[in-house]
This record gives C-alpha cells, structure tokens and sequence, in this order.
C-alpha cells in the first residue's frame, strides 16, 4: 500500500433525518483504498455500505448529512470542498456505477447522448470529437457493433448491456476510482461474471482503484484485495480476501461466510449453529408421479395489431417449446435457467394461472391442462397446488394483516370453517414455520423480510397442499436469511410431505434444496437429472458455461 | 409515422360518428320547439305547423336523422335560425376567435406552471412550493366568470389599464387581413403593430382568466411529476457523472417529467374549451361558445349539433397531436406504435 492513500475515510457518520428524529446509517466508519486497489464492502441490506458511497460522492438526498469524521481523496477534503469542486471530481476522478442498470440510465436518451453529456461535461470532448469519443468509449466495454448502439434507448438493449453501458459512462473519464454498488445484483450468472471481469480488466488496464459494494461476500472475495464487512453502519472487520473465508476474525462475519451458499456444505451448514440433521433420506414415489407434464409449448404472437394494418404473418415466439417434466411425490426438483428461459413461463402454466398453447399437464392423475386459467380457481385440484413468490413483500396485500393473509386460501376454499378454527390454524401455521404467534397481527410493513417470507410459505402451505411452486422465494432475501428459509423449506418438506418445483437461477441454492435439477435455456430442457450429478458432471455446454460463472471464492 | 397516423385516425371514426348521434338525438330530446318559438308568440297553431313542415321536424325521427347525416355527409350543418347564415359560416368566423384566445389561455398557463411546479419540486417544503399549492387551490376554487369579472374589476374599471372587455378588438380599429384568422398572428404577418398592440391588450384578461384555471392542474402535475423523477435511479447516475445542476434537472429531469404533464394538457386543453363558454360571455368575445349557447336558448339545433361536433373534431385532433407529441419525447412510445 502506499504511504498516502487514494481515498482515506476516517470516523464518517451519516446521519438521516426522519420524522423520529436523526438516525445514524453511518458510524465512525474506518476505510482506506489505495492507488489501484480493490476494495470490497460487504454487508446485509441497512448495514449502511452504499449511503457510506454516497457521502463520499456527496449526493445523499437531502435528508442526509455527513454528521463527523473526514473523507479525502488524493489529499482534497472532500467534506469541505464546494459543489463546483464535487461536480468537477464526479465523473472525472470518482465515478460510480449502480445497481439495476436499466433504471440508472434516462430512458429517453440516446445512450451515446448520455455518454457525451459526460465527456463534454468534463471538457473532454468537444462538440466535433463527442461521438466518435462516445462510440470508442462504448467499444472500450465490448459492445458490438457500437456504432449503431450509439443510437439505441435503453429500453432497447438488454440488462447486461445497460450495464456496459453504464461501465462506459462512469469509465469515459478516466477516473482514478470507482464506486461499484451493486453492479451485478438482478443479472444473470453469466452476466455477472461477464460485467465483473470487464469492470477488473478495465481497471487493472488503467490502474484504477476501485471500492466494490455488494451483499455477496463470494462475490467480493473473488475480485477484491481487501474486504470490509458492515452491520448496522459499522465496520466490524476489515481482513485480505484471501483469508476471510478461512479464518473470519468477527462473529458477524463467520455467521455472514456460514451463510454463503457454496460448493461442499449442506443446507444445515448454513445456520450458525449447527442445527440437528433431518432424516436425509426422500420419501419414495410410489407409483405415478404426482406432476406429469409432456409436450408444454407457450407461444406469444409477435405481430403488432392496427386497424389499417394486416397482421404481420411471422411464426409467434415460442417462450416454452415442447418441455417435457415430472415431479415424484415428496420429490424436490429445480428448475434453472437465466432470465428469459422460460422457467417461469413453465411454473406459471404448470400453476395454472396461464393456458399453454399445447402439451398436457397431468395433476394426481387428473389432466388439467385443458381446463382454463380463469376457471381453474374453483378446480377441486386447486387447493393442491399452491405457490410462493418471489418478492415477499410486493406479494402480500399491504392492507392485510400476517393472520389475513395466511387465512385466505382457508376462506377461499373453505377447507377451515369458523372463525375461531381458522385463527387456531393460523396460529398452527405460524409455529410451523416459525413465525412469532403474536406477529399474526402485524401488517407486512411491520414485518421483516424473512417474516414476511414466513407468512408467504405459511400461506402457501395452508390448505395443505401437494405440490409447491417456489418461485425465487429467497432472491430478495439477505443471505443470512435465506439460510433460515431455505431450511426452513427442507424441513416443511419432510414433515408434511409435499413437493417441490423450486424455480431458481442460483444454482448452489438449488444443488441444497433438490433432488432433481432440470437446466432449461431458450424454452427448452438442455440437461436434467439428480443434483449431485447434474452439477458434478455436467453433461450440457449450457450447465457447464452457468457452473462456471458462479464467483469462486478463496475457501 | 403515416401509418399510425392513419391507425389512430381511424380509431377516432367510431368516437366521431357516436357524437353525431348524441348530439342529434339530445337536441330533438331537449325541450323546446323550435317552430314554436319562431314563430313567435303571437303565431296561429297554422302558422306553428307550417313552420314545423318547412324545417322537416314533423317528419318521423329516423328520417330526420337520414338526412341529417346526408347534409353532413356534403359538409353541410345547416342553417341557423337565429342568424340567417349556414352553420358552416358561422363557425369559420367564429371559431379562429375561440381557439386563439384557448390557445393564449393554454400558453400562458404553461409559461406560469411549469417553471413553478418544478421549483415547487426542487425546494419541497419552501416558499415557492407553499405558493405554488396556493395558487393551484385558488385556481381552481375560484368559477372562472368570477376571476373573469374580478379581473375586469380591477384592470378596467379600478386601474384603467385594460381596455374596455368588449370582443377582440375596440370599436374604431379594423381586423387585420385575414391569413390564420388569429389576430395577434394576423397582425404580425401584416407587420400592423398597432393593431398587434391592440389586439393583445384585448386578449390579456380572457386569456388570463383561463390560464388562472388552468394553471392549477399543470402546475400541481409538474410538481408530482418531477418529485417522482427527481427519486429516479438514472438522476442519481447523473449527478454522480458530475453534470452541471442545470442538465440534470431539464435534460435528465424536466423532458422525463414532461410526459404526464402532456397527457394531462389535453384533458386541460378540453376543461378549457368548457370554461371558454363563459368567458367569451363575460368578455362579449364573438368566440363559438357564446355561439352555442344563444342557439341553444333559442332552441336552434343546427348550430348546437354543429358546434358540439366542431368540439369533437378540435378533441380529436388535439388527442392526436399529444399523442405524436408523446412519441416524440417517448422513443418507447415510438417502437410499441
């Protein structure tokens, strides 16, 4: 490290105004980056690691404020500098690229145009040499064809792009930092690994130091020097890479490793304080399976409909095609694939919620693939399959308390009469899934997010269902959390013996929970079989290209 | 682009031919008779009668109706009873008075809105934002012939700056030659200062009122608008670039925020057609609404269902407009048409 350090945080405290008075997101927060280092912050949602990036940037909104401490970057104190100042050095010395790359471009820009507000910002390109300046920064992340996506909205490029994108313009500049919060969060494996090893050779070209924000302590031990671990605005420890997998020094930080899901633990690994084993060993299906599906296809039209204009007669996109899959009673099977692979095309058919344009789906015994979506509802097979969504918050209605969630499938099917049996069901439900009883009567925003996702999978297992469909039910989850419920799911499993279509795109998630794992790509079915196998030896380029972009921490 | 001009036109047809039977059929139901009020009070049931078989309204309904559409099929409203001129004439003289004065009202309007909805947005909590919920909420709780007689009031007859609010122009002053029949264009193209100066002095406090109305729901619509764009993702990115405050707020912020705020002018655009009515009346501007409302006091149905169609058809075009407006600040509106 060198003598003076490129960015030197020392004591910063944040603070919020609320309506309850100042709150500390922020506190005496030590961190140090040197010239063309890579520094990772790691830390759960509200640890307080993108707010600690914006004071250094000075762009809290404004209810915040740098309440103590300093921050200066190559000897400027950058508490003290003017706007003007700031407004010189953002873009130009420090620039910063953001989480959910779509929404952090204008969307009714040209993303060229958008290129060049910067450079012609920061006076390094004038009104001759913007364009051919924006098009080389836009070749400079590997965009094809640049020329021509010089012109395109983001709307029109897909979310890896918006974020090279995104990379270009924080990097068209040629800063001496950047900021990365949570540049690869919402994109795919394959994605991310792409983004995360343009973003290291962009700035080991340049010798550029960079501080990478993220939730996923793999991912930051993969391509960081260092890494700084935050809870609750505070440092708690500061270690090499290399070392923090294997010797974390804090008890945050050992629960934090426990949690990551990664190559050789169990689903009872995860928990820090290893919880008793349940019976390993699946109940067998014996005989039929209990979900058939054979020949499933999901075609959208793809013509434009106008009065004055014929339909288009090009063939419709076929977002499913032909898939053929079974789930075994008391069976766990995955499905995996990347955004856009029709797996949950296939849960939504399969649930019943949408018509397939062909194939069938047979349900204990019963084909109901024929019955239609909007008559399934009063389906005697209905309350046998049930769902689990993916954001546990966008998935409970707000004005419903926990307890009136969970009770509505029992209202709806009538499968519990009375008040006082649907309430003691309720409260049943709840120790099952391990949610307080005297949380029953809390609204979802006065629930936590792993609360929350408790009173989902309450209520989807309410009518006592045969089949569960989940769906990403730990995506927006923290990893500590997704531990919990991840267990938690494995355990319901056995105890009440359903199964399981787990739709997922993490791959280490899935080789915990299930028996089986289905890769789809492009509304087909590349590769599928027991976990173990499947994700050992994969057989499919595909399943070999996703395995290798999962980061590959130092264990 | 042709083509969805074409798509969205057509999709007006049914709109269009639905106002030409409302109007109609609302017209022959509202009381009245129309021969009998020609005819005058004194009139013999002979005379009623005969009148009645003149204009055709002893005819049964459908076949009213028939020819009615027959004439509007040749362009033809009508002729009005209470002038003595085809319909089609006296909405061609009057109507460039209503839209120039609408028009002037809406400029105004948006001059004013605008700028203080987003100083509203940018200093929440701030003097101007106070003001701006002010003059919104009195925008819109005061009726417009009020504001109408109190500007009146206070400029004419208190002040004296204003001119006497007696139509478009004073009596001794002539109208420019006519191009675009708005007079303060008219008299620009004539290089006619004067009458430009006239002209304008006239059109101040109409236009004035109308803007008053429709300042309220412009203006509260750039503040929500722009509050929203301001918490977006891609004005954080902005900032973090380094752009100067100016660009962000009107080339990543305003031109984003701009969109509800066209949708909502055209819903503007339509009240203020409704408000004109009275203004015109207030300001004895020789405008359609004033038109439409002695026609119908006379029970006249031709200039009635020629001037709600005329409003129809302005409805249209101007919903077309902000559509392609849309598309124009939208390129997601462009590549979904």
């Amino acid at each position: 490290m060198t003598a003076i350090p490129l960015l030197d945080i020392r004591d910063l405290t944040v603070e919020f105004a609320t309506r309850r008075g100042p709150v500390r997101a922020v506190r005496q927060v030590d961190v140090t980056v040197g010239k063309g280092e890579t520094v990772g912050i790691v830390g759960e949602s509200g640890s307080g690691k993108s707010v600690t990036s914006y004071a250094v940037m000075r762009i809290l909104d404004r209810a915040g404020r740098i309440a103590g401490g300093e921050v200066s970057f190559s000897g400027i104190d950058l508490r003290a500098a003017g706007e003007r100042q700031m407004r010189d050095l953002r873009g130009r010395e420090i620039s910063m690229i953001f989480q959910n790359p779509r929404a952090a471009l204008n969307p009714i820009r040209k993303v060229g145009h958008q290129i060049e507000d910067v450079l012609r910002q920061h006076a390094e390109a004038g009104s001759g040499d913007a364009k051919a300046k924006a098009v080389a920064a836009l070749e400079q992340v590997k965009i094809a064809r640049a020329a021509e996506r010089y012109h395109a909205y983001p709307f029109e490029l897909s979310g890896g792009m918006c974020q090279r994108v995104v990379i270009a313009l924080a990097l068209a500049c040629r800063p001496q930092l950047l900021i990365a919060d949570e540049p690869t969060t919402g994109l795919d494996v394959t994605t991310q690994k792409a983004v995360m090893d343009l973003v290291t050779s962009l700035t080991r070209e340049r010798g550029m130091a960079t501080v990478l924000i993220t939730h996923d302590l793999g991912l930051a031990a993969t391509y960081c020097d260092r890494i700084a671990v935050m809870e609750q605005g505070r440092v708690v420890e500061t270690a090499p890479a290399a070392t923090i997998f294997r010797t974390p020094a804090h008890v945050y930080t050992r629960k934090l490793v426990q949690a990551t899901p990664r190559p050789g633990v169990s689903l009872r690994d995860l928990l820090p304080d290893g919880a008793p084993t349940a019976a390993a060993g699946r109940a067998e299906g014996a005989g039929a399976p209990l979900l058939a599906v054979s020949g499933l296809v999901k075609e959208y039209p793809r013509a434009k409909v106008g009065l004055t204009r014929p339909r288009a007669a090009e063939a419709p996109f076929r977002a499913v095609d032909s898939l053929s899959l079974s789930v075994d009673r008391g069976e766990s099977v995955g499905l995996v694939g990347e955004s856009g692979c029709g797996k949950s095309t296939t849960s939504t058919m399969v649930m019943r919620l949408l018509d397939p344009t062909g194939g069938s789906i047979v349900f204990a015994g019963e084909e109901i693939g024929g019955v239609p979506a909007a008559r399934f509802a009063r389906h005697p097979l209905r309350p046998r399959i049930q769902m689990v969504f993916q954001d546990p918050t966008e998935s409970l209605n707000p004005r419903w308390t926990a307890a009136r969630a969970i009770a509505d499938p029992l209202l709806r099917f009538r499968t519990v009469r009375g008040t006082d049996a649907i309430r003691a069901r309720c409260e049943e439900l709840a120790r099952l899934v391990g949610l307080p009883v005297d949380l029953l009567d809390r609204f979802p925003h006065q629930l936590s997010g792993g609360q929350k996702a408790r009173v989902g999978i309450a209520r989807a297992i309410a009518p006592s269902p045969d089949l569960v469909i989940l769906d990403e039910p730990t995506a927006a989850l923290d990893v500590s959390v997704q531990a919990v419920v991840l267990n938690l799911l494995a355990d319901l499993k056995q105890a009440l013996g359903m199964s399981y279509l787990f739709v997922s795109h993490d791959l280490q998630v899935v080789r915990m929970l299930c028996d089986r794992v289905i890769v789809m790509q492009a509304g087909r079915i590349v590769e599928e079989g027991p976990t173990a196998a499947v994700l050992e030896a994969p057989r499919a380029d595909y399943t070999r290209a996703l395995l290798a972009a999962i980061p590959h921490p130092p264990v | 682009m042709l083509r969805t001009l074409l798509d969205r036109l057509a999709t007006t047809l049914p709109a269009l031919a639905g106002v030409v039977v409302v109007s109609f059929l609302l017209t022959r139901v509202l009381p009245g008779d129309t021969a009998a009020y020609f005819a005058g009070p004194a009139a013999t049931p002979q005379a009623i009668a005969q009148i009645r078989s003149e204009l055709g309204l002893d005819r049964p309904l459908p076949e009213q109706f028939a020819r009615y559409v027959a004439d509007l099929a040749r362009g033809d409203l009508g002729r009005s009873l209470t002038t003595g001129q085809p319909v089609t004439a006296d909405l061609g003289a009057r109507l460039p008075a209503s839209a120039e004065l609408t028009l002037f009202g809406l400029a105004l309007a948006l001059l004013v809105a605008i700028p203080l909805g987003v100083a509203a947005a940018l200093r929440q909590g701030s003097l101007v934002d106070h003001a701006c919920r002010v003059v919104a909420t009195a925008g819109v709780s005061l009726p417009v012939f009020f504001t109408g007689l109190l500007l009146v009031y206070a400029f004419y007859f208190v002040l004296g700056w204003a001119p006497a609010p007696l139509g478009r122009l004073d009596a001794f002053a002539s109208p420019p030659p006519t191009r675009t029949g708005f007079f303060l264009l008219d008299s620009l193209i004539a290089g006619d200062l004067e009458t430009f100066r006239a002209s304008l002095a006239q059109i101040v406090l109409p236009g004035l009122t109308l803007a008053i109305f429709a300042l309220a729901p412009i203006a509260r619509i750039t503040r929500a608008a722009m509050l929203a764009v301001l918490a977006a993702d891609f004005m954080r990115t902005a900032r973090a670039a380094g752009l100067s405050s100016r660009r962000v707020v009107v080339t990543y912020g305003l031109r984003n925020a701009l969109l509800p705020v066209v949708t909502t002018l055209g819903m503007v655009f339509s009240f203020l057609l409704g408000a004109n009515v009275l203004v015109e009346k207030v300001f004895a501007w020789p405008g359609v609404g004033s038109y439409a409302v002695e026609a119908l006091i006379a029970s006249d149905f031709a200039p009635v269902q020629g001037f709600v169609l005329a409003m129809a058809l302005l409805y249209t075009v101007l919903n077309l407009g902000i559509d392609l407006a849309y598309g124009l600040i939208d390129p997601r509106v462009r590549a979904a048409a």
